[in-house]
């Protein structure tokens, strides 16, 4: 390696090194003790409280790509008045801090969503669907519309022509960002925390153990979250960039 | 050539009256159209003349803002693409990258619900059999423009729609790709709208021409009527020369090809300069304070030469 590209190496890597460091660090640490971590999975407030994480994660990234796909996909075709708008609108979510976001929920919805599975999957939806509706776009635009042109032509409504020809082509950014919906659904604590304290979701768990009985009792759960969430993700990336190179 | 149509005017297959659509700064007016059942029509214009766009209002992919659109005698302007019965082969192909050739052939055929056979049929009279397992992106240009024109034939359309379909063709295949589209056409009886700026291929493929300028339809006929060109756009646009015609004792404005352009006669002209083109001399002369361009086999000599037309229109 030349001593210019060194420049770009040293630089890029500070982020990389701060990412990994910590979930390193608490993994090493947790596997001194195995023990507590055996202790943690078979507490069953511990294990229902990660069913719920996935089970409400899970149902808001479908609830997502339904509503989601479609929005992306008149995002990348339509010009409409009012356009830039809804795109704004799309984008809000990710720059309302997330407590406002559970604030805002309880105010509209008030007691219909405490404190029950709605809840947690509606704070869920409104802080990471813009992930699956920006890719869902990208994914779209990225379709050169000749081949909807082409579909039609031969036949195919419009319909036909989205579920045949533009849905299959624009999948894999659909894929990825759903699994971004997924993870940033699963991880959130600020507005579930405001609208549905219970049922409990594994961060929500976290943040209790933390308060009632310190960081040991806690960190075994982080360490089981982490565990299923890089095991899911990187799953998931992964099938996704193997079937883009078969 | 046994079904070459030669008396269009009896059958229109598609006909097009008085279209206009504007699109931003750019406006295609007054379009009016007639091709053949089974003619080969070449829509040739400079880039930007507006032939795609003309296409994709036929095809019905863009709605124009006036007139009316006729193919097979059913007024088609209100309907939708997969409505219109019309084949069209994008100038890049747009063959389904997630599909086979196969399956790219089969589409229309399953849209429609049409026999899947035709799918074969057409790949045996195109020479494509043998692709058929693959998929598009490991084609060729020349099997990518055959799979493309094959996927919009099986559906039997009224009329085929084709932009530019060898501009991605490299220049070895494209003159045999020429011939065979002739042949296809002879065999398989289709009528065609075939959108070009060539010049080779408009004259090698076409029964009539419809030169496209700025948005206009303004000259149509076979090719030895286009190589008479009616207005001065139509001349330039052909690579005539306009001259005033007093320089050969004419009034008004006279066209002369480069190529009867020739050495000899009583003509008092300059070479001004001479290119070699690879099989023969483009020269420029000045002749009475204009330019005129020469297509000569032969190298004249440099300075004073005398020179002739061997025949011009008057336009």
């Amino acid at each position: 390696m030349r001593e210019r590209d060194l420049f770009f190496v040293f630089f890029g890597s500070f982020l990389v090194i701060y990412v990994v460091l910590p979930i390193a660090t608490i993994l090493l640490k947790q596997a001194l003790d195995p023990k507590a971590l055996i202790e943690a999975v078979e507490d069953p407030a511990v294990s229902s409280a990660i069913a719920n994480s996935l089970i409400t994660s899970t149902a808001t990234t479908c609830i997502a790509i339904l509503f989601g796909v479609p929005l992306g996909y008149l995002l990348a075709r339509y010009e409409f008045r009012g356009k830039s708008l809804i795109q704004g609108i799309v984008d809000v979510p990710i720059v309302i801090p997330h407590s406002v976001v559970g604030i805002m929920l309880l105010v509209t919805f008030s007691d219909a969503i405490v404190d029950n599975y709605l809840g947690i999957i509606l704070a869920m939806l409104f802080v990471s669907a813009s992930f699956t509706i920006n890719s869902a776009r990208d994914g779209f635009l990225a379709v050169d519309e000749s081949l909807e042109h082409v579909a039609r032509t031969l036949g195919a409504g419009r319909i036909r022509t989205f579920f045949s020809v533009s849905l299959p082509l624009a999948a894999r950014s659909i894929m990825s960002g759903a699994i971004m919906t997924w993870a940033r659904a699963i991880s959130e604590v600020g507005a579930i925390l405001i609208v549905a304290y219970y049922p409990k979701t594994a961060p929500v768990l976290i943040l209790d153990y933390f308060d009632e009985f310190g960081l040991n009792k806690a960190m075994p759960i982080a360490v089981l979250l982490i565990l299923i969430c890089l095991t899911v993700f990187v799953t998931l990336r992964w099938s996704l960039c193997s079937r883009s190179s078969a | 050539m046994p079904n070459r149509v030669r008396d269009v005017e009896v059958v229109a297959l598609l006909e097009v009256v008085g279209v206009s659509k504007r699109v931003g700064d750019f406006r295609i007016k007054n379009v009016n159209l007639k091709v053949g059942n089974g003619e080969y029509f070449v829509l040739l214009g400079p880039n930007g003349a507006g032939k795609t766009l003309l296409l994709e209002l036929i095809a019905g992919i863009r709605r124009h803002d006036e007139g009316r659109i006729y193919i097979g005698g059913r007024d088609v302007s209100d309907l939708p693409p997969e409505r219109r019965n019309v084949g069209y082969v994008p100038q890049n192909y747009a063959l389904f990258p997630h599909m086979s050739v196969r399956e790219n052939l089969e589409f229309g055929l399953r849209m429609r619900g049409m026999p899947l056979e035709n799918a074969d049929r057409i790949a045996r009279a195109l020479g494509i059999t043998h692709l058929l397992e693959r998929k598009p992106t490991s084609l060729s240009g020349g099997e990518r423009q055959r799979v493309a024109l094959a996927r919009a034939l099986a559906i039997e359309p009224e009329v085929m729609l084709l932009d530019e379909p060898l501009s991605n063709v490299d220049p070895h295949a494209r003159f045999r790709l020429m011939e065979e589209m002739r042949r296809w056409h002879s065999e398989l009886e289709f009528t065609a709208v075939h959108v070009t700026h060539s010049f080779e291929e408009a004259f090698k493929l076409a029964d009539r021409i419809g030169i496209m300028m700025d948005g206009e339809i303004v000259q149509t006929g076979s090719v030895e009527e286009i190589l008479r060109p009616r207005d001065r756009r139509v001349a330039e646009f052909l690579g005539f020369n306009v001259l005033d015609g007093r320089v050969v004792g004419r009034r008004g404005t006279i066209a002369v090809r480069p190529d009867d352009v020739v050495v000899g006669g009583d003509l008092e002209a300059e070479v001004l300069s001479v290119d070699w083109t690879g099989y023969a001399f483009r020269v420029k002369l000045g002749v009475d304070g204009k330019e005129v361009t020469a297509i000569m086999s032969e190298r004249p000599k440099s300075g004073k030469i005398k020179i002739t037309f061997r025949k011009f229109f008057e336009i």
